[in-house]
């Protein structure tokens, strides 16, 4: 085996023992342990990474908990079948309670930033007014928000990008020109991108500015304690505070908890385990609950699916993947109008294509043998701001392990059936031959008119549509109003003064837009406002 | 055909809805723990982690079926594909968490149990001696069944079996994909 041209600088600052980076694998514990600090982070994905490296640059004793392992670019190999049992929740195969919809979600060092598409979205100004009219968030406007953007777009590189879209990509805006539809570039964080199309996989050529290679290693130079492979199970709390966390180091395999048991008692608690491990960390440790708000108004996006079959190669497995998007059938209606959605194209690999497509046999094959001519589309549903669309709600099994029920309701069907719609025009639009709309009864079609006599007679139903989702919010919703949220505006617990939530569990509604900046954004502000509230206390007790 | 077919049918609409209780049932009666690994399982002896050999029948009965059209036709090729399929569904079912796993454990309980593969499967013979058309409708059957739960089971065995063949190199010259680029450069070679 060669060695890669990248250094693979995380593996090598963790071997360097004069780096001093405390990194703990809690698969390879020996006994049980306790550990004091001033703040524990629950999670290390897009608000966990950015809450550690403010916090600890703060001068603050930081110890960051992380269920997943920590790899770095040479474990990085490219290869769907390494990477999502490694760095995904269940493989990659996470779904809701009735398996209508597959939920893409990271779980390793960085959390879903290690293995997202780089799309790089401020929060949309319509969804911060809806947040301040309706969940009373008065510091969210677009000006409150801008300077945490600013700073965190600056930290992470994330820029226009420079280079010509994909053909995946370039088609889908293509299809949108062509019918007078606005489309524009998606800004990525990225920094000497080699414009590979495997961003899903882990970056190998650390060009990604995930939490892993950027907040993650600054951290741990201002001497944040690294846990990973380790599961939170319980918080314990009495008179309004919490008081205790309790953790178990998982398996070798990282499947199943191990024997032993890390207690870290601190002074601050900050919850950035995604929208639905916070809920269920929270629901097993039985935190006050008074209004039964917690877990509710889970969102995902709802995203539903269109392949089309082009004459050319298209390759989506090639080059950066979403970077052209349209927010016209957003733009063009009310927010808590009839639902609208984000049209994207996302990376199409054989596993993530082969498990998409429906069907089996030689009707699954035959659409297999077309991969490098296949084009998909992908929307994109805003749910959460009309009260058609009240999201899932994460409850618990009788393990303790996370369930999200999410029924597709009415109001959310009639905007995958309008997008299905649209999509097949955009790729006919574009010169695709053949179009698909992913359904179990489905079948592919040769014209727009064909198109849409079919779509339109499609039962939109659970698992007969491809639903799929990558991004999940919400469930420890912030808001002004302690009988509908779990948190207010700043993250902090309604009813417990020193836990927090600095992730995208945080917000009332979905974002309408790809999540990670909205996260990086929220969290940059509260965890610098934790900061400023909590270095004096420290100080107090050194003077 | 349609005769031999049609009891099975009309059985499966009043077995349905008890699909599952008879899986608690089954649970109970006959405890399908994944655990130990048997030492040989099909075709002589595979590499499983977890899967019992009547697992590992199954899937070796359904790759065939699922993922006809995809496979070598050439028979060692075949022979070593179907192999490399049961091993990484294995290796697949493993790495979920057991409460996941517990649900393909339920799912393989329902189709490998005799009076369960016979009355809400369809399938009379062994798994072994199960006919490519008797799986095909099978298949057919649960895909649009009007209970969401074998709805469900249809897509989570084609989903995993396709999971499994498509992660495998082997399949990757029938759909002209080259892997991974720059595999010398970035050491993957």
């Amino acid at each position: 085996m060669t060695a890669s041209v990248i250094p693979d600088f995380i593996k090598i600052a963790r071997e360097d023992k004069s780096r001093g980076w405390k990194v703990l694998d809690g698969s390879r514990l020996t006994a049980d342990i306790d550990i004091e600090c001033d703040v524990v982070i629950v999670g290390s994905g897009a608000g966990g990474g950015t809450s550690a490296e403010i916090l600890s640059a703060a001068g603050l004793n930081v110890v960051m908990i992380e269920e997943g392992p920590f790899k770095s670019s040479t474990d990085f190999r490219m290869r769907e079948r390494d990477a999502y049992p490694q760095l995904y929740q269940e493989s990659a195969g996470r779904q809701t309670k009735d398996k209508g919809i597959v939920i893409l979600q990271g779980r390793a060092v960085g959390g879903s930033t290690t293995v997202n598409w780089t799309s790089s979205f401020r929060t949309p100004p319509t969804t911060l007014a809806h947040w301040q009219r309706v969940w009373g968030l008065k510091d969210y406007t677009v000006a409150d928000m801008l300077p945490w953007f600013q700073k965190m777009e600056a930290r992470l590189s994330i820029e226009p990008w420079g280079v010509a879209p994909n053909e995946n990509n370039d088609i889908l805006k293509r299809g949108c020109d062509k019918l007078g539809i606005p489309a524009a570039a998606i800004k990525r964080n990225v920094r000497g991108c080699w414009n590979l199309g495997y961003c899903g996989m882990g970056c190998p050529t650390n060009a990604k500015q995930s939490m892993l290679v950027t907040t993650i290693p600054a951290a741990l130079d201002h001497g944040l304690s690294l846990i990973h492979s380790t599961r939170v199970e319980r918080l314990a709390n009495r008179y309004g505070r919490i008081t205790s966390l309790v953790a178990l180091g998982m398996d070798r395999e990282g499947v199943a908890i191990g024997r032993y048991k890390i207690r870290v008692t601190a002074k601050h608690y900050v919850l950035a385990g995604g929208a639905i491990n916070n809920p269920a960390l929270m629901l097993r440790s039985k935190l006050p609950d008074p209004y039964g708000a917690l877990g509710k108004r889970t969102f995902l996006h709802p995203s539903s699916v269109s392949a089309a079959i082009m004459d050319g190669k298209v390759e989506a497995y090639s080059g950066a993947p979403q970077t052209i998007y349209s927010d016209h059938f957003l733009d063009t209606q009310p927010v808590d109008g009839v639902i609208g959605y984000k049209l994207e194209a996302p990376p199409i690999h054989p596993i993530l294509a082969g498990i998409t497509l429906q069907g089996f046999g030689t009707e699954h094959a035959t659409w297999m043998k077309r991969l490098p001519n296949m084009h998909v589309a992908i929307a994109l549903m805003r749910d959460g701001f009309h009260e058609g669309s009240i999201g899932g709600s994460v409850g618990i099994r009788a393990d303790g392990s996370p369930i999200l029920d999410y029924k597709i309701t009415h109001y959310v069907w009639h905007g995958v059936r309008r997008s299905l719609l649209v999509m097949a025009e955009v790729q006919f639009a574009a010169g695709a031959k053949i179009v698909m709309p992913l359904h179990e009864d489905s079948k592919p079609m040769r014209s727009w008119t064909e198109a849409k006599k079919l779509i339109e007679s499609l039962p939109m139903e659970t698992l007969r549509t491809r639903i799929a989702s990558a991004h999940v919010m919400g469930g420890c919703a912030m808001g002004a109003d302690a009988r509908v949220s779990v948190t207010r505006g700043d993250g902090r617990h309604h009813q417990l003064d020193n836990l927090w939530i600095f992730d995208g569990s945080a917000f009332p509604t979905s974002i309408g837009a790809n999540p990670q900046l909205s996260i990086y954004g929220m969290a940059a502000r509260n965890a610098t406002r934790l900061s400023e509230l909590i270095k004096p206390e420290i100080q107090i007790k050194f003077a | 055909m349609t005769l031999r077919f049609q009891p099975h049918r009309r059985h499966l609409l009043k077995v349905g809805i008890a699909g599952a209780l008879v899986l608690a049932v089954s649970r109970s009666l006959e405890h399908h723990a994944f655990a130990v690994a048997s030492p040989a399982g099909i075709q002589g002896s595979l590499d499983l982690k977890i899967l019992a050999n009547k697992d590992a029948d199954v899937i070796a009965a359904l790759a065939p079926v699922i993922l006809a059209g995809s496979l070598p036709e050439e028979v060692v090729s075949r022979q070593i594909a179907i192999n490399e399929v049961v091993e990484a569904f294995d290796r697949t079912v493993a790495g979920l968490s057991p409460s996941v796993q517990r649900e393909v454990e339920e799912l393989l309980s329902l189709l490998t149990m005799p009076i369960t593969r016979r009355f809400v499967v369809g399938i009379s013979a062994s798994w072994p001696n199960a006919t490519e058309d008797e799986i095909k409708q099978f298949l057919d059957r649960w895909r649009n069944h009007r209970f969401g739960l074998l709805q469900q089971g249809y897509q989570a065995l084609v989903r995993l079996m396709i999971a499994c063949w498509y992660g495998n190199p082997l399949s990757w010259g029938r759909i002209s994909y080259e892997g991974p680029p720059f595999a010398k450069e970035l050491g993957l070679q």
